[in-house]
């Protein structure tokens, strides 16, 4: 048994709205989308055109300038849209499912007996590069570059974020099927434990190397987790993926498929049932939550979390990488003296409010602003929620000034935009952190390059 | 309520960019916020806040002054009827202190919020908060005798040079309550020191009891007596002294609510405390004069020491703004404004110049902590490789 990594800095949100490890029964929608917009970097270019047919596997579009990263169908049926934003921009490829569930056949193969090259040119052939990412930067891996080791977060401590130990259970054969062909990737694969979990499925994995945390969110990070085990340096690389997709990886290599289904949870305070769903990526969330949530106020809808999930529609669709969707109210409302207020139902890091006296509290919260956006004035807020040997107002500071040597040097490589969500969430000057964190490697990618 | 989101909601049309009113934007966008917590919502990344914000902040701060401001009040007359020997009740007192006090109050929001308000018009900003504590706080750094065009100049003075020229809320480089007061110590000295113009009325003469003084125990051990209020005095506040900064209890009883509350730093509190216990300490050894005898504890109980701790050194603005660096700032305020004290008997008032000079200084702090944290990293980044 490794020691534990106690992360001390972090917040755990209260929100009201977890879920109960129970399967809810939900059919599958009609339409199924893929977002480029999910993917960093990616500029779309469309391989099939509307009404054209397609597989579960099938080629929507590729990136243009590494055509070699592909993104698939996830279901079989017919191209019924290209949904475009402002100056053409493609947001959504949207198919229209036609139930018969037919699969491109990519061909089983033993990943020990493959290159890594025939490896990744299987991987990128069925549509599942995309979901080897890479830190620093948290964009889709560059299959060249060599990465010091291979990171798995088993474990994810957002807000209302599923249970693990619950979605992978029963599925440990084909986990350790992708395990065995990451090794092939990369052979240093390590993967990040909770404490308190019981991670069976984790600890009975071959050819891992197993750490295990405690503290609160944002411990479950992959990226909190890489800092505190090897920390990435200049020229480093270490490539990362989510469990439900090392699954997939490995049901490509032993059923020749690509495999879209995931289990994602719906939970959130506004939602009636909340649960564990079976369903696909890029699915229509309409059929989760229709006559499934509360109807009093205005609604938000989140693929993923509440700390850097993607707001959709009611009929919009599952993201990429998300496997949780949450509903919680707009707040769309004015609030009368709300600054001034006692505060009883209110969350804060800080003790400025009365709700502090009843502590285990669930809150329902909304996603007001609380505020209007202001300079950075209060300081040490930023530190207390990121536990990572990093200043992160330094490095803000640096990125809107747009000075590459600092953001380098104050440890952009290591952070990801759910890393500093917690700060952005705590702040007391409403920035958007996140988008500016995002900026700053968005323009470290374009100068370094 | 109801109503006046109405007719906040009827003339928001008017002032919005383009509309005849559009000047007025700004003045309107301030007042309605104060009325109405906005109903914009997050768009891209997170999807919730935490509750706090600006006004809250800075509303918290304001609550942690009123013990001060109170107690400021009572011992305004407490002190006024001790130095014409009458006996007077506890409403009296009250009643007398408020008079002074509350003018002082007024003019200082009045003026400065005005110019706030002013810059942000022209700007095209937001009303930011910052100036809810400095309002606050410059009244509370002063003598109760200060005519009140006083106060006036040096509120327009420290809001313009103090913050405005470097781009408002967030963006000054010194504290803008002590440069109002550095300004009026430096312009107007003999309103701001000497024995008369501690208590109300005392400037005038008129009725005070023959060998009463109105000198601060600070003025008494710098021109080389003994001070003759105790520690328990002192600590109380029942002396001679700025408005808000006699009492260290009050004092100490915000700066529980500003810890609590995690709003003001306690890095800076404790240290800023610890530096000046010890520079008392270190003076207490060499003995060499009346300010250097007196006790180390006293020394944080006397002037301006516990507010400037407290109320002027955690502003998080001018303060050095590494966790780290924290520490080494407040602890140099404390160590500085003593040794000020203690060697400069013309303004034995330190306090204000330690932090002043610190915050000049705090920049330099952090480069040093944000250097440790890069060389941190450079290091690591040659053991792996």
């Amino acid at each position: 048994m490794s020691e534990v990594i106690k992360i001390k800095k972090g917040l755990d949100i209260q929100l009201a709205g977890k879920a109960d490890k129970v399967f809810g029964q939900a059919e599958l929608p009609e339409l199924f989308a893929v977002k480029p917009t999910d993917f960093h970097g990616v500029v779309p270019k469309m391989a099939v055109k509307v009404g054209d047919k397609v597989k579960a596997g099938t080629v929507l579009f590729f990136d243009k300038y590494r055509p070699e990263i592909k993104f698939v169908s996830p279901v079989s049926g017919e191209l019924a849209a290209v949904n475009r934003g402002e100056r053409r921009r493609i947001l959504e490829v949207v198919v229209k499912a036609d139930g018969a569930d037919e699969k491109e056949q990519f061909g089983t193969a033993n990943a020990a007996d493959l290159s890594k090259e025939q490896v990744v040119e299987k991987m990128q052939a069925a549509g599942l590069w995309p979901f080897i990412r890479k830190r620093p930067y948290d964009v889709i891996a560059n299959a060249d570059e060599t990465p010091k080791a291979f990171f798995i977060s088993g474990f994810d401590s957002a807000p209302l974020a599923p249970d693990m130990d619950f979605v992978l259970s029963g599925q440990e054969e084909a986990l350790q099927a992708g395990i065995d062909v990451i090794k092939r990737l990369c052979d240093n694969v390590h993967v990040g434990v909770q404490n308190d979990a019981a991670s069976k499925v984790f600890k009975n994995l071959n050819g891992v190397t197993v750490h295990t945390f405690s503290g609160p969110h944002p411990a479950g990070n992959v990226g909190v987790q890489i800092h505190h085990t090897m920390p990435i340096s200049k020229g480093e690389v270490v490539w990362v993926a989510q469990p439900q997709e090392i699954i997939a990886i490995g049901k490509l290599f032993t059923e020749g498929i690509y495999d879209a289904n995931r289990i994602v949870v719906l939970a959130g305070s506004e939602v009636e049932k909340k649960g564990y769903y079976r369903t696909k990526l890029g699915a229509s969330i309409s059929t989760l939550v229709k006559n499934n949530v509360k109807t009093d106020d205005t609604l938000r809808y989140i693929s993923g979390n509440v700390l850097t999930g993607t707001q959709v529609e009611e009929d919009g669709f599952l993201g990429t990488y998300h496997s949780q969707v949450t509903v919680i109210p707009e707040g769309d409302y004015y609030e009368f003296m709300g600054w001034a207020m006692p505060g009883f139902n209110k969350f804060s890091m800080s003790h400025s409010f009365f709700s502090w006296m009843c502590k285990k509290k669930e809150y329902r919260l909304d996603a007001n602003m609380h505020g209007g956006l202001r300079s950075f004035v209060v300081s040490g807020q930023y530190d207390k929620v990121l536990p990572m040997d990093i200043l992160p107002e330094f490095l803000f500071r640096a990125i809107l000034v747009e000075d590459i040597d600092k953001m380098e040097q104050l440890g952009i490589y290591e952070l990801a935009e759910e890393d500093i969500a917690l700060c952005e969430f705590v702040c007391t000057s409403k920035q958007p952190l996140q988008a500016t964190l995002r900026k700053g490697i968005d323009l470290m990618i374009k100068e370094l390059s | 309520m109801k109503a006046l989101r109405n007719l906040l909601d009827n003339i928001k049309p008017h002032v919005q960019k383009g509309a005849k009113f559009e000047k007025f934007h700004s003045t309107f966008d301030a007042l309605e916020t104060l009325f109405f917590v906005p109903n914009t919502t997050n768009k891209n990344g997170v999807h919730m806040r935490d509750a706090i914000d600006l006004k809250r902040t800075m509303a918290i701060v304001v609550l942690a002054l009123v013990p001060a401001l109170l107690f400021g009040i009572w011992n305004t007359g407490y002190q006024h009827f001790l130095a014409l020997g009458q006996d007077a009740s506890f409403w009296e007192m009250i009643g007398h202190g408020a008079l002074k006090v509350l003018p002082i109050v007024v003019v200082s929001y009045g003026v400065g919020l005005g110019i706030e308000f002013m810059f942000a018009q022209i700007r095209g900003h937001e009303v930011q908060e910052g100036f809810l504590v400095s309002g606050m706080l410059i009244p509370l750094v002063l003598p109760v005798d200060i005519p009140l065009w006083m106060v006036a100049v040096a509120t327009a003075f420290s809001v313009v040079i103090g913050k405005e020229v470097f781009g408002g809320t967030g963006m000054n480089i010194w504290n803008p309550a002590l440069v109002a007061r550095a300004f009026l110590f430096f312009a107007y000295p003999s309103k701001m020191s000497g024995d008369l113009v501690w208590i109300s009325g005392l400037t005038k003469g008129e009725g005070v009891v023959d060998g009463f003084s109105g000198a601060t125990s600070l003025g008494q051990a710098a021109s080389g007596m003994a001070p003759t209020h105790s520690i328990a005095e002192s600590f109380l506040g029942m002396i001679p002294g700025s408005i808000g900064e006699t009492s260290t209890l009050a004092i100490l009883i915000g700066a529980a609510i500003l810890i609590y509350t995690g709003i003001g730093s306690w890095k800076i509190m404790v240290s800023t405390f610890a530096g000046g216990y010890l520079m008392g300490l270190l003076f207490n050894l060499w003995g060499a004069n009346a300010l250097m005898q007196v006790d180390a504890i006293h020394h944080l109980c006397l002037g301006g020491f516990a507010f400037g701790a407290v109320f002027m050194a955690t502003d998080p603005v001018s303060a050095t703004r590494t966790e780290k660096g924290k520490w080494i700032y407040g602890f140099l305020i404390g160590f500085l404004a003593i040794m000020v004290r203690v060697f400069n008997p013309a303004y034995p008032e330190g306090v204000m110049l330690a932090i002043l000079l610190m915050n000049t200084f705090a920049p330099l702090i952090d480069h040093y902590v944000v250097q440790g944290n890069i060389k941190r990293r450079l290091k690591r980044a040659k053991v792996a490789a």
